[in-house]
């Protein structure tokens, strides 16, 4: 009986990890739908202020509080890939992460925060 | 293994380095107890926290059991846990019950409506433990209310499994798990579940550093219990609990949640109050990988 769940247990975790390693070689594509969506707090001073603070609090730590990262593997965010990117795709990309190469998902910060975030990393380009 | 002082020692050594710790990092977890959501640990950063749970069976003396929890995000689709056991019953005794280990995986690498995680955990544990961290099977006030020297002489190597959904829906969260244990001995597979929802009090963040803002608390409830096992598969002597839950971000990355929770069946123990406290050290991984390749 030990050997069977530790059996199921080896198996559950291999088709896990396999899985998770299909995943993280899907290219993201922002849905045209995400691309289009309006910031409704843009150029709003006060989003700003709060997503400083929301930086200062969640990406400082990886991005670090010049927002250059670290020069290896956590990117900068002050870049042409940032400025080109819409509103919609900076929100769509924090919501969705990309777990497969480290970037956790922020869908646990409540989309007016997620907002705010963007409004301060287009301020900082 | 007899070792009363180790999880106090272990605790305290714990907290000291927390709080000597560089830096910090808010944390983006949920105040649930038993509840898990699909939001996992930042990869590279490593929590610290205790959970508590304060509580009085039917001919038994009061108790307070702490699970100290070291969890640590390995990637951002993995994280695992090393949880130390302990717990003090008056007129009887303190004692370590022993340790689990846990992994959560996320096997969907978008963010979905309904976002699924796996969690398999190993438990090394005496009966005496009374963390109530899940409550699974025939599980009961019952199993709390034995001496610590006899519960003690029990010793349980489990295994169990969860499946973990969750959704994030604007200022949302929403979590369903359904719990399945098995002793590694010839007993037979329990079954429980646990849901939850929790939202902050204020969806968007505040213009200046604060402590007392809406937007560091965040309120909610659980709901858990047993479903019987593959022996009895019933509701019929099973425990069930409602709990409403509170959780405060407090400055530098730490985090304290009260939870009371309230039996809702005879099997239940009447009230159990839960005390949480994290704290959350970043990126502890580089401490390690200086760009020397040597430690910081």
């Amino acid at each position: 009986m030990i050997r069977r769940t530790i059996g199921i247990l080896c198996l559950i975790s291999s088709a896990t990890l396999a899985l998770a390693a299909v995943s993280s070689s899907v290219l993201l594509h922002v849905p045209a739908k995400d691309h289009a969506r309006i910031n409704p707090l843009a150029g709003n001073q006060q989003a700003v202020n709060a997503g400083e603070l929301i930086y200062r609090d969640h990406c400082l730590q990886c991005h670090k509080s010049d927002a250059m990262g670290d020069g290896r593997k956590k990117p900068p965010l002050r870049s042409d890939r940032i400025k080109s990117a819409t509103d919609g795709d900076l929100e769509w990309f924090l919501r969705q992460g990309d777990l497969g190469h480290g970037m956790p998902s922020w869908s646990s910060l409540p989309e007016t925060q997620r907002w705010q975030l963007v409004t301060y990393l287009r301020s900082i380009q | 293994m007899n070792c009363r002082t180790c999880p106090t020692l272990f605790a305290a050594a714990a907290f000291l380095f927390a709080l000597g710790a560089p830096s910090s990092a808010s944390a983006q977890e949920k105040p649930y107890f038993v509840t898990y959501s699909h939001d996992l640990e930042e990869p590279g950063n490593l929590e610290i926290e205790t959970k508590t749970a304060l509580a009085r069976p039917d001919g038994s003396g009061h108790y307070g059991a702490s699970a100290m929890e070291l969890e640590y995000g390995v990637r951002a689709w993995w994280t695992s846990e090393l949880y130390l056991d302990g717990q003090a019953t008056s007129k009887d005794s303190t004692l370590y019950t022993g340790w689990r280990l846990e992994n959560r995986l996320r096997p969907l690498m978008r963010e979905h409506l309904i976002n699924p995680v796996l969690y398999v955990e190993y438990e090394n544990t005496s009966g005496a433990d009374k963390t109530i961290l899940e409550v699974v099977g025939h599980d009961g006030q019952s199993d709390l209310a034995e001496l610590n020297g006899d519960a003690r002489r029990e010793h349980q190597h489990e295994a169990e499994f969860k499946l973990i959904l969750s959704s994030n829906l604007k200022a949302w969260n929403i979590s369903e798990n359904f719990i399945t244990e098995k002793d590694l001995s010839h007993a037979p597979w329990e079954f429980g579940y646990a849901v939850g929802a929790t939202r902050p009090l204020r969806a968007a963040g505040g213009e200046s550093p604060c402590t007392f803002c809406a937007e560091k608390f965040i309120a909610g409830a659980e709901a858990y219990g047993g479903l019987g096992d593959t022996f009895s598969l019933t509701l019929r002597d099973t425990s069930h609990y409602i709990a409403p839950l509170v959780g405060w971000q407090l400055p530098k990355g730490m985090r304290l949640s009260f939870s009371p929770g309230y039996g809702l069946t005879n099997t239940s123990l009447k009230r159990v109050y839960r005390v949480g406290l994290a704290f959350e050290i970043p990126q502890i991984s580089s401490w390690f990988h200086a760009h020397n390749g040597g430690m910081q």
